[in-house]
């Protein structure tokens, strides 16, 4: 009995050692799953989602405290990626995709405030004060933070019009109508 | 010489006889010309004309910008009535800026650059800029700008320069034509840019269904020992310039490399026409030989057609409409793109208008997928159509790519075969279309996050300046109190 009481304890022993020093050796620094889910996340840090910014963001999505749905300019794209990496079911088909937005400045209402250039986390916008502003479209990346603060409701939110470089063909559905020869 | 098989591929009924006896035609100038800024794949030619100029045959319109482009020449002279958004002749019907010139019936060439007196006394570097200057395209359907081809012997180690004149797409017979019609001016052109390339051989490829282009290609070429003519078997997608590299040289191209990574370029042989123009004569690309066919239209032709000529016009020219077509495609039936309508310009890439009936385009209604397996058995690029279809359809794209979908030429001889009718070829060119999507969403997210950083290391270090003139300024305020104290003290 006494050989069998030794033995179990020498390897318990010799096993906890190894785990104890593994632990401390092999210990992951943060949750790995956040650095994932902040890569899938716009990193604008636009707020909107009720976070100082996409990193708490990421790591209250990494623990399960926030829903997949909470960045409003990811959309419908970015939930989806969200629920695949978090391995959640999530139900969009009542979620309305807007497709990609870009804000554009009605310059008949635009008084050059600068509150919307200052509000701007990508420097999309470009004015000077009492001058017109306008939205460089190609990083403006819809956060929607100007349309908030302006004062004269001069920025709209337009969907991004599709061009042919933009274009691709439609998965296969209904058959194609046929051409409009008159 | 020695060929080698290529994998897969299919046999269509050709119905190359509609056109191939039908010699090439000039078509009378149109009424209007339009001319879209973007003929060729890469960026948009940038317009160098105002509406109301007065301009010459061959004179530029609109130069290209960026590495990857080509410029627009006038097809002929006359007045820029306008320019404007016009639907592009593109599956999309989308619009794209146009310039719309009014011929004046004249047809007076403008200022042409000199031709290059003897082009093999020419550096490389002097005949690719004179191919970039002619704004010659690849003229098979792709429209990839040639110069660009021509400076890759800097590049890559070059051997063979293989011209395509394979053309394996049915009903086309414009490279057909051309070939059998102008073999000297090929053969010219080929031997220009094998001469640009620095490639010891020419190899001409030709489909054996086109036993009189290779007879006088033959003919044309036998002065020159470097060239070697190959009947390559009748055989969809021959004509695909990876398959032609196997056919010819028995080397595969490896997945996402260039041809010339394997010491082959590929030029299709009404380019090399194109090239023989602009080196002897200085003329830039603003013409084009273009197959109109189908059993929608009454007489079949080939038209040499000015760039910018509607559709509609070319189909007038042929008699018009004998029934209402089922499909309007521009190239070949296999690859070639539906037309929204006959109401869009001929471009540099134009092979063929096809007005196909229904009987031809010989629609069905899809079916489940039996999973017999033909499609595997065809696919000349070794991939399991299948398979990647299923995974598409479930929109996994990262499946479809493990399944090789980016080495997917899009020849379509998949949905050709299928017995069920099913359009893989739109599965795989709508997975491709959402790869390049998601791409593009990829690039902008990585260019907003670079933004905001740089945007918060600034206001940081604007922060921080402000602190250091206030505690500065604070510290001259507190050092002023203090000599005026001891000042008040000891005065």
């Amino acid at each position: 009995m006494l050989l069998a009481v030794g033995s179990l304890t020498v390897m318990g022993a010799a096993l906890g050692t190894v785990l104890g020093v593994a632990a401390r050796f092999f210990a992951v620094e943060g949750n790995p799953l956040e650095a994932e889910i902040l890569s899938l996340l716009p990193g604008s840090q636009c707020g909107q989602c009720g976070f100082v910014g996409c990193g708490q963001a990421a790591a209250a999505l990494a623990r399960g405290d926030a829903k997949v749905t909470l960045c409003p300019p990811g959309g419908k794209a970015v939930a989806e990626k969200l629920a695949k990496k978090v391995g959640v079911r999530v139900d969009l088909s009542e979620a309305e995709d807007r497709g990609p937005m870009v804000a554009y400045i009605n310059e008949d209402l635009c008084i050059g405030c600068l509150r919307c250039m200052q509000e701007c986390s990508t420097d999309a916008i470009v004015g000077a004060p009492k001058q017109m502003h306008t939205v460089v479209s190609e990083v403006c990346h819809a956060c929607a933070k100007c349309f908030k603060i302006c004062p004269t409701e001069a920025v709209e939110m337009r969907p991004i019009a599709v061009t042919i470089s933009s274009w691709h063909w439609q998965k296969p559905g209904a058959l194609q109508a046929p051409p409009q020869v008159h | 010489m020695k060929l080698f098989p290529i994998r897969g591929g299919i046999h269509p009924d050709y119905r190359k006889e509609l056109t191939s006896e039908k010699p090439i035609v000039a078509l009378p100038l149109p009424r209007l010309l339009y001319l879209p800024v973007q003929q060729h794949m890469g960026a948009p030619a940038n317009i160098t004309v105002q509406p109301g100029d007065q301009v010459k045959k061959g004179q530029v319109l609109a130069k290209g910008q960026g590495a990857v482009s080509a410029p627009i020449h006038a097809p002929t002279s006359g007045r820029i009535a306008e320019i404007a958004n016009i639907t592009a002749p593109h599956p999309s019907g989308l619009p794209q800026n146009t310039i719309i010139l009014e011929p004046d019936g004249k047809d007076e060439w403008g200022d042409l650059p000199e031709p290059l007196a003897d082009p093999f006394a020419a550096t490389p570097q002097q005949i690719k800029d004179r191919v970039a200057g002619a704004g010659i395209v690849g003229m098979g359907g792709a429209a990839f700008p040639s110069a660009v081809k021509l400076g890759l012997g800097g590049s890559h180690k070059l051997e063979i320069l293989l011209l395509n004149g394979a053309e394996c797409e049915p009903y086309l017979t414009c490279d057909d034509r051309v070939m059998r019609e102008y073999a000297d001016q090929v053969v010219d052109g080929a031997r220009i840019m094998a001469h640009a390339l620095g490639t010891p051989r020419i190899v001409i490829a030709i489909e054996r269904n086109k036993p009189q282009s290779l007879e006088l290609i033959k003919k044309a070429a036998a002065a020159f020992a470097n060239i070697d003519v190959a009947d390559v078997p009748v055989q969809y997608p021959m004509g695909a310039e990876r398959h032609l590299t196997q056919a010819v040289t028995g080397r595969e191209t490896p997945a996402r490399k260039l041809t010339a990574d394997i010491g082959v370029v590929v030029h299709n042989v009404a380019t090399a026409r194109a090239v023989h123009q602009a080196v002897r004569f200085g003329r830039p690309l603003i013409s084009r030989i273009v197959t109109v066919s189908g059993n929608a239209v009454r007489e079949p032709k080939n038209i040499e057609v000015p760039l910018g000529t509607k559709v509609a016009e070319l189909i007038d020219f042929c008699g018009g409409l004998a029934e209402t077509p089922r499909r309007i495609i521009s190239g070949g039936p296999m690859m070639g793109q539906p037309l929204p309508d006959l109401d869009v310009p001929v471009v540099k890439g134009t092979s063929g208008i096809l007005a196909l009936t229904a009987g031809e385009v010989n629609e069905r209604p899809v079916q489940p997928c039996i999973r017999c397996g033909s499609c595997v058995s065809i696919c000349p690029c070794g991939l399991v159509p299948v398979e990647m279809a299923a995974v598409i359809r479930h929109e996994n794209m990262d499946a479809a790519v493990a399944w090789g979908v980016m080495d997917c030429v899009s020849c379509g001889s998949c949905s050709y075969i299928c017995p069920s009718h099913i359009p893989l070829a739109q599965y795989f060119n709508y997975a491709k279309g959402r790869l390049n999507e998601q791409d593009r969403e990829r690039r902008k997210r990585d260019l907003v996050k670079r933004l905001v950083e740089e945007r918060a290391a600034r206001l940081e270090k604007a922060a921080k300046a402000k602190r250091e003139a206030a505690a500065a300024r604070a510290a001259a305020q507190a050092a002023q109190a203090a000599t005026a104290e001891a000042n008040r003290v000891n005065p």
